[in-house]
């Protein structure tokens, strides 16, 4: 049964991509660990860093793409799911700290500390575990989602009416979590981690050990992905994208459907989060904004909406240039980056790796048509000669 | 509100009594009442805006009536249930716009609409099974396919599409085929085909086709139903609801 999944999830595009993915997981970490610094070769670590980054933002969208490209479910609220991944494992980097904060408490981390709070409160418990944390990061995230799906699919809340509640719950959250009797470090969010499973935090060997996982998990989570859509299931959902009531007609809950594909992509998102957090070595209420959702479904479309492998190319080439340009012009990245949704929507509506596979499909359509010519031709030649 | 007599209810595969729908004040239903018995192929007319479509949408549990109750197999209260359940019920629907999966192939076409578990997780790792496929493959030549498997549903011509919806809806195994203007838009010659094959199909269950083109419901050759302003207005042979006065002023005279 999981086996057939798997084997169906692997086309060859797949396997490439995965390939990949589990390539750089070895490389980089291996250049960057093993080469002297003025080697030609050698990956500073901070290219390390930015790079596994920029996999969770790849993660993110990939999780965007199972529900937006594959159900036409276009979430505005993605970024929710990944912050809240991102907090649970923040919690834990917290937690990891003990009494190296400033004011030195054992157990409360330096905000509590600040705000005067004497206990840890209750939803702090088990943070101090790995595993409860990370069990925490894809739960949290998949509960939120199956509660906003079990409301808004079961009503039948459709196209622009579920973008703007999806917009909504991400910016609740945000107010939420600006709060400091929240209890998650209010504006300043959770910062100045240390250590993580006992290595620290800012080591070499551990930034390598996160970009690696990161990749890991894209890899992983690429190869579900493409599993759910290549199996029935996923044929429906795009049915349902396509034409929802026939979907209905022929007898599928369209509300089940949905939410489970909702749900498996906010645990992603989830991850991704997760992972992020400690490669940027901060996580606060901003994460929720609503503008980080609405970038993640750029980085989709430009990468190609229901490619699977499109966003990740997307969510990489994006921030990369992000990367590049706020650097020369820190005020212009968000023009650019409209400018650049403008562009894609005009020019490149099935995004980069969309247009790609169009191009060769074409290419194939036209030899395969030459081919047939030829053969005609051929089959032609002994009749004319009798 | 009992208009019908009621002692067909028990042994009819469709039931339909007094049945009213308003939109926004207009009422599209007023008091619609026919019985369709097992097995019967029937065909309803009327002019634009009669309630044809209407009908559809609350047999298949898209609309809710006002009033009025909806009966399947005599027993079972359509008004209750949502479109998945009475889909699952066996009555399948045929869009007035032929409805299809564009980026499927003709047969994932098919075998998503093969009438087999429907819950996430069986569909997530359903296989194809030997039986299963061999019975698309009958549906393939069935509705005159079978060489267009592997094309995209988008690809297919409006005839085609027609026909591959018809198809669905065999693979859907339903007891009751409700048929929204399956031939409008086709050529002579694929209506006359359509004619044929749901003859075919009714062989074997109930169907009730909505039609505007009296010639293919004359290829049917079976009772006539004309619905006029939500309500019926003839039932009988074509000859007889084409010779109904009020038939020809509010449907044929136009
Ligand atoms: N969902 C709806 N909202 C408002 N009016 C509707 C709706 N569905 C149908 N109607 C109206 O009800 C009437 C009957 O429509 P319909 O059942 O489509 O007729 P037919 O299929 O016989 O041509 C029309 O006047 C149509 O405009
Ligand atoms: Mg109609």
């Amino acid at each position: 049964m999981i086996s057939s999944f798997i084997l169906k999830a692997l086309d060859r595009n797949i396997v490439i991509a995965v390939a990949l993915l589990l390539a750089i997981a070895a490389l980089v970490p291996a250049l960057n660990l093993l080469t002297s610094p003025d080697h030609p070769l050698h990956v500073p670590t901070y290219i390390v860093s930015l790079f596994g980054k920029y996999l969770t933002y790849a993660l993110l969208a990939l999780a965007l793409d199972l529900v937006w490209g594959f159900c036409g479910i276009l979430s505005l609220g993605h970024a929710a799911f990944f912050a809240l991944g991102g907090y649970a494992m923040g919690m834990y980097l917290m937690r990891q700290i003990g009494a190296r904060g400033s004011y030195g408490d054992p157990l409360l981390p330096d905000f509590m500390v600040f705000l005067n709070w004497k206990e840890l409160p209750w939803f702090w418990y088990g943070f101090d575990m790995f595993w409860f944390a990370a069990l925490v990061a894809v739960l949290v995230p998949g509960l939120l989602a199956f509660i906003f799906g079990w409301f808004a699919f079961r009503s039948r809340v459709n196209g622009v009416y579920l973008s703007i509640i999806t917009q909504a719950m991400t910016f609740a959250l945000l107010l939420a979590f600006f709060r400091n009797d929240m209890g998650f470090g209010g504006n300043n969010g959770l910062t100045d981690f240390k250590d993580i499973m006992g290595f620290n935090i800012q080591s070499n060997g551990t930034r390598s050990a996160l970009f690696a996982t990161s990749a890991i998990a894209l890899a992983v989570s690429l190869i579900i992905a493409s599993g759910i859509v290549r199996s029935k299931y996923g044929k429906i959902l795009v049915g349902v994208r396509d034409a929802e009531s026939r979907t209905r007609f022929l007898g599928y809950r369209v509300e089940h459907m949905k939410l489970f594909a909702f749900v498996v992509s906010a645990m992603m998102a989830g991850v991704a989060g997760a992972l992020y957090v400690p490669q940027v070595g901060i996580i606060n209420p901003g994460e929720f904004d609503p503008a980080n959702s609405i970038e993640v479904v750029i980085w989709t479309a430009v990468g190609g909406r229901g490619t699977l492998i499109g966003p990740i190319v997307g969510a990489i080439l994006v921030n990369g240039g992000k990367s590049i340009f706020t650097a020369a012009f820190p005020e212009f990245w968000l023009f650019a980056l409209g400018g650049l949704f403008v562009l894609v929507t005009l020019f490149l509506p099935k995004g980069i790796v969309g247009t790609a596979r169009q191009f060769i499909e074409r290419r194939k359509d036209y030899r395969k048509a030459k081919a047939d010519e030829a053969a005609r031709a051929f089959a032609a030649e002994p009749q004319a000669a009798e | 509100m009992n208009t019908l007599a009621s002692n067909a209810k028990p042994t009819s595969i469709l039931y339909l009594d007094g049945v009213s729908v308003s939109f926004d004040g207009f009422r599209a239903l007023n008091s619609l009442s026919f019985v369709i018995e097992p097995g019967e192929l029937r065909a309803i007319i009327g002019p634009n805006g009669a309630g044809k479509t209407t009908m559809m949408d609350i047999i298949t549990g898209k609309t809710r009536p006002d009033a009025g109750e909806v009966f399947f197999k005599g027993t079972i209260d359509l008004t209750q249930k949502d479109e998945a359940e009475i889909a699952q019920l066996g009555i399948g629907r045929k869009f007035q716009k032929p409805t299809v999966f564009e980026s499927h192939t003709v047969w994932d076409n098919l075998e998503l609409a093969l009438n087999r578990n429907r819950g996430v997780f069986s569909t997530l790792f359903y296989r194809l099974t030997v039986e299963d496929s061999s019975r698309i493959e009958e549906i393939l030549s069935t509705v005159r396919l079978a060489d267009r498997r592997d094309v995209l549903a988008a690809n297919l011509s409006h005839g085609q599409k027609q026909w591959l919806e018809i198809g669905m809806l065999l693979a859907q195994d339903p007891e009751l085929l409700l048929v929204d203007e399956p031939v409008a838009g086709m050529t002579d010659a694929e209506t006359a085909e359509t004619a044929i094959l749901l003859k075919e199909i009714a062989k074997t269950r109930s169907v009730v086709v909505v039609e505007h083109d009296m010639g293919f419901i004359r290829d049917l050759g079976v009772k006539v139903t004309c619905l006029a302003e939500g309500s019926v207005l003839a039932e009988g042979s074509i000859d007889f609801v084409s010779a109904d006065q009020r038939v020809i002023e509010n449907y044929l005279g136009r």
